[in-house]
């Protein structure tokens, strides 16, 4: 066992964990911070994200140990404290971008990602960046067309209205 | 998961010493590693981070015109880089954004997973491989499915790349993994070009000697008309049969010459 410490949400935070302790595991089963999902075995699905120093991450991905120190941000420091959502959860849910909500928390925060990094993408950038990001549910559209509606942009027609 | 202990040393020399504990692993970005650890098919005793070496951080070019890429290097900094064109647009096509975040270099070539895109950098372009105790050609490196010339314990701590006049990757995605279905990386320099193809054969990665020679003779899609390579050897799964692999091969190699070019 390692004492580690880190920022989440702001917020300081510490606890033990094992070397084999992953991020996500810590966030969940330590911090009580549910909201980031466990969606697959192989890294692949992108429920799991959150933002490790500003960057989009797999939290299942990376051990504990290694976000030492580190500054997280979660789904659950998305919404203003007193419940607001923020433009990227307003617009999923203004455009229906999630069904079973599963993906949703790591969609948001991949979208976040995205956003900062390219504040007007296009709707082909949108979808390449969300290459990491499985929804079983909604088809994607209603995903795209929502992080296109949080970046300020028209929506164009996207197919399957 | 097994449990293991998880050590991160700040400089090179006390990696390589934490690597000598028996059943020590290197941990890169964790990409390929952290979801072999859960499915219990390593179980290593410590983990050793290379993530905090300072050393093995950083990409710029040597005095050759070269690009000198840190071990530790992660895929979306190579995306990033200036200086060859080429290499950076294959660190921005592997995986995704967070897999980009996380995954290394020196993880990728230590790896050398049969469908990985980097290996076909390294052999196509005549990249150096730097470790802690050597430096490493590419032509020698490659053994093979998952196997490198890497000893036990032994660090990828640099890579040089040689800057071809142009060059180009051309990824055919598997879409259910995104790793290459067959990928294929060809680079001409002023003596000759190489082309080196990933994704296709059960050894690995390897350079397609035939089209290397038609290509150097003329550099134009048209050259490798007519050229096959042998289905036996190819991989044949659920995603595309050996002759489908052998099939892409001439496809995609005719592909990259026409971006490059
Ligand atoms: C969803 C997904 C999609 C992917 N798509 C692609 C793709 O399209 N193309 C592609 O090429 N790859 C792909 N990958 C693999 C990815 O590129 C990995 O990052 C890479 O294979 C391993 O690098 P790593 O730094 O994560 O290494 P790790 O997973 O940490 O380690 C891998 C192996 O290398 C060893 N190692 C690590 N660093 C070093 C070093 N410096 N010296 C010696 N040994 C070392 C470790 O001990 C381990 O055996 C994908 C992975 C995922 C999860
Ligand atoms: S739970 Fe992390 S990628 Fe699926
Ligand atoms: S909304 Fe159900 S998985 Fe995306």
């Amino acid at each position: 066992m390692s004492k580690i410490t880190m920022t989440v949400n702001g917020k300081a935070a510490s606890g033990d964990v094992e070397g084999r302790t992953l991020l996500s595991s810590f966030l969940r089963e330590d911090l009580f911070l549910t909201g980031t999902h466990i969606g697959c075995d192989t890294s692949q699905c992108g429920a799991c994200v959150v933002h490790v120093n500003g960057v989009a991450v797999k939290s299942c991905t990376m051990l504990a140990a290694e976000a030492d120190g580190a500054e997280i941000s979660t789904i659950e420091g998305q919404a203003a404290p007193d419940g607001t959502l923020n433009t990227i959860q307003q617009a999923f849910q203004d455009h229906h971008g999630l069904q079973c909500g599963f993906c949703t928390p790591g969609m948001v925060m991949s979208a976040a990602a995205l956003l900062k990094e390219n504040p007007k993408p296009t709707e082909a950038e949108v979808r390449h960046y969300l290459e990491g990001n499985i929804c079983r549910c909604t088809g994607y559209h209603n995903i795209v067309k929502a992080i296109l509606a949080a970046s300020g942009q028209e929506i164009p027609a996207i197919a399957a209205e | 998961m097994y449990n293991f202990e998880f050590e991160k040393p700040g400089t090179l020399a006390d990696a390589v010493a934490a690597m000598s504990a028996d059943e020590a692993q290197a941990l890169g970005g964790g990409q390929t590693l952290i979801p072999t650890l859960k499915q219990r098919l390593a179980s290593p005793s410590v983990l050793v981070s290379l993530s905090g070496i300072g050393e093995m951080q950083g990409i710029c070019m040597g005095d050759q015109g070269e690009m000198c890429i840190g071990g530790s290097s992660t895929h979306a900094s190579v995306a990033a880089a200036s200086g060859y064109r080429a290499l950076s647009a294959l660190a921005g096509q592997i995986g995704d954004p967070a897999v980009r975040a996380r995954g290394t270099i020196g993880g990728s070539l230590a790896n050398n997973d049969p469908s990985a895109c980097y290996p076909a950098a390294a052999l196509a372009s005549g990249a150096t491989i730097k470790t802690n105790a050597r430096e490493i050609a590419a032509d020698d490196y490659f053994e093979g499915m998952f196997a490198t010339a890497l000893d036990e314990g032994e660090i990828i701590t640099e890579v040089r790349f040689p800057v071809p006049e142009i060059a180009h990757y051309e990824k055919f995605v598997q879409p259910a993994s995104r790793f290459a279905l067959v990928g294929v990386f060809v680079a001409k320099f002023k003596d000759g070009v190489r082309v080196a193809v990933t994704g296709a054969s059960e050894e690995g990665v390897f350079r397609w000697s035939e089209a290397e020679a038609a290509l150097s003779a003329n550099f134009a899609a048209e050259a490798l008309d007519g050229l096959t390579v042998d289905a036996e050897g190819m991989i044949g799964d659920l995603h595309g049969s050996k002759e489908y692999r052998a099939h892409l091969v001439n496809v995609i190699t005719k592909r990259a010459v026409k971006a490059a070019a």
